[in-house]
């Protein structure tokens, strides 16, 4: 019935992650993922290799290690003074209330953006999924969003609601409400949401949309046959079958919000006014760069990469987990 | 359909126009405001049709920001970064899949520690690994002591003094982005499925391992190449703050950074019509990417998130 070839999802990649995230017990295979015929040698490989850990090294463990290791020492924005601190740097921010007020204002950010991302993308999948006419032309407007560079949302957006300005805000002022971003905070923090929403309500949707083809029919048309109706259905077999896409969307939505969000709160409102989006991401940003805080910077780094350590093992559980009910071609 | 629900299927209609509108009104104001003269732009409404003056706009923008430039930089960042990413990748899964050798083990997890921790998490530590990319080997001289073992034998002293810093280079801008453990997974999944014959045809034909790749896999693989390079092209094109902390010459950043400049601020003539006419610009080669190529697109957004 689709009359769009919509990509199935591939096959769930069991035995590909490691012991301690898989649940349950592992069987210890010496060789996973390899091919039955494959080739003899030893250098080959690992010239082959060589370019993505000579790139991994540079960029990413060097970068790491040097990280963690200046988030316990301490250097003053002008000398070259250096001094072993210890866990003094994250202490000392673990008991600031501008730390508590960042995370509290990344928390609210994230869980009101994967909040109406996902059920916005679930109401728009659905429709999609019950209209036959029509059906690839909403699908490639309400796509057009992922091809926009978040910060160029940002700059858009803060236009529309620029309160001297932007017609959104012209809008709301007419009806009464003084809107002003950039003096009141919480108007802020909602421009942002409302971006970064926009931004990445499509990821959500295309997901939701192929999810929602892979559902068998049959299973579907029994419930009819039974008496269900549509949204019926939807809510009692559809949802539950599509679970996986809704959990692993949820992760990745949490992880956007957290970390993948910077551009946008730079292009929009800075951080401001007076840090009300300041969210964890921009906060390490402007602590290094603009305050030249090195050693906060760097422990606030620290604690965010403990965070998407965490966030990724949750993901690859999750995944591995994988609430199946074979939702199978 | 399985049953005739005329009100539902209105609704849904419904539904799905006013989330496509909602999705085109923000693009829509942006042409509007880029195409009208700097008073035209500051009128309270805004005027709801598009004024006369984008190309005019346009020439300012190029002329004021060197857009062109920027322009080539993007294209270049991007199509770099996407090229870099498919090719290491498709290398690493090729040697993790088809070899079996002695640190298999250790390089499979190299590459999945590094899915874990975003760019952004680690911005300061990599801004100064990469304003001084040689500072580890020199302090690995240092203290390992080559130094002074040179020095005693051949009364030279070994200095690595190169202070080389990719901060306003191209590779600076490319190289940081260009590892990624999701097409390298992505790659070795798919290896994974081809059929273990076609290997074993070609040994017996005598085919050496790279000639398999070349002549075999990668003809394969070419459907996922085109999904995947989309999205890495997508992604290079959109990145923001990596160009917007190794660029300090405005020379050499890329669009999205490059509208900044023009973003009024605070107190001045709130005129976003050079703003607006700049973003137009910049969005418009990704979203042409989007909408022509949109099967692929698909194909290697829903591959790459899995």
């Amino acid at each position: 019935m689709s009359e769009t070839a919509i990509p199935t999802l591939p096959p769930p990649r069991r035995a590909l992650w490691p012991a301690f995230l898989r649940k349950g017990k592992a069987k210890r295979r010496s060789v996973q993922g390899i091919k039955a015929s494959g080739f003899e040698g030893q250098l080959l490989p690992l010239l082959l290799l060589t370019p993505q850990l000579l790139i991994l090294l540079l960029f990413f463990f060097i970068p790491a290690v040097r990280g963690l290791a200046q988030a316990f020492l301490l250097q003053d924005p002008f000398g070259q003074e250096v001094h072993f601190v210890g866990l003094e740097n994250i202490m000392a921010l673990l008991r600031s209330a501008e730390y508590h007020e960042s995370l509290r204002l990344s928390v609210l950010f994230t869980i009101a953006t994967t909040v109406l991302t996902f059920s916005v993308a679930l109401v728009l999948a659905f429709a999609t999924d019950r209209v036959t006419r029509g059906r690839t032309t909403y699908r490639a407007v309400l796509l057009i969003p992922y091809a926009i560079a978040p910060a160029v949302a940002g700059f858009v957006w803060a236009f529309l609601f620029n309160p001297l300005v932007g017609p959104a805000a012209t809008f709301l002022h007419s009806l009464g409400i003084a809107w002003d971003p950039n003096r009141n905070g919480d108007d802020a923090m909602l421009l942002v949401i409302l971006t970064a929403s926009w931004k990445h309500l499509c990821y959500n949707y295309i997901f939701l949309v192929a999810a929602l083809a892979a559902v068998p029919r049959s299973v579907i048309e029994a419930a009819a046959v039974d008496g269900a109706g549509p949204l019926r259905r939807f809510a009692w077999i559809t949802f539950p079958m599509i679970a996986p896409t809704v959990f692993f969307l949820i992760i990745m939505n949490t992880v956007y919000g957290l970390f993948e969000t910077f551009a946008i709160i730079d292009a929009t409102t800075q951080g401001g006014p007076a840090a009300a989006t300041s969210i964890l991401v921009y906060k390490v940003y402007v602590d290094g760069f603009i305050n030249l805080d090195l050693g906060s910077s760097a422990a606030q780094s620290v604690l965010l990469m403990i965070f998407a350590v965490c966030l990724t093992v949750i993901q690859f559980r999750l995944i591995e987990r994988r609430i199946s009910y074979e939702v199978s071609q | 359909m399985i049953e005739r629900s005329p009100w539902l299927d209105r609704t849904c209609h419904a539904i799905l126009i006013i989330a496509a509108v909602l999705t085109c009104i923000p693009l829509y104001y942006a042409v509007v405001a880029g195409s009208l003269t700097t008073e035209a732009a500051q009128k309270v409404p805004l005027p709801l049709v598009p004024g006369g003056a984008f190309l005019e706009n346009a020439d300012a923008v190029w002329n004021r920001i060197g857009f062109g430039r920027l322009l080539m930089n993007s294209l270049i960042v991007a199509l770099g970064i996407a090229a870099g990413k498919l090719a290491i990748s498709l290398l690493s899964a090729f040697a993790i899949t088809y070899f079996r050798f002695r640190f298999r083990g250790a390089a499979f997890w190299l590459i999945f520690l590094s899915l874990m921790l975003p760019v952004e998490v680690r911005i300061v530590p990599t801004f100064e690994a990469m304003t001084d990319v040689l500072m580890p080997l020199r302090i690995l001289v240092q203290w390992s002591g080559i130094s002074w073992l040179v020095e005693a034998m051949t009364g030279w002293r070994l200095e690595i003094s190169a202070n080389w810093s990719l901060l306003n280079s191209y590779s600076g801008l490319i190289f940081p982005l260009m590892a990624s453990a999701t097409a390298t997974f992505l790659f070795r999944q798919f290896f994974l499925t081809i059929p273990d014959e076609l290997c074993d045809a070609a040994r017996i034909d005598g085919a050496s391992p790279l000639r398999f790749f070349w002549s075999i896999l990668l003809p394969l693989s070419r459907p996922n190449l085109a999904a995947l390079g989309i999205i890495f092209f997508l992604f290079g094109w959109n990145q923001y703050l990596w160009p917007l902390l190794f660029t300090t010459e405005p020379t050499m950043t890329t669009v999205v950074v490059g509208i900044k400049q023009l973003v009024p601020h605070g107190d001045s003539i709130p005129a976003w019509n050079l703003t607006m006419n700049a973003a137009v610009l910049a969005m418009l080669p990704p979203v042409a990417v989007v909408l022509l190529l949109q099967r692929w697109f698909v194909k290697g957004l829903i591959e790459s998130g899995k």
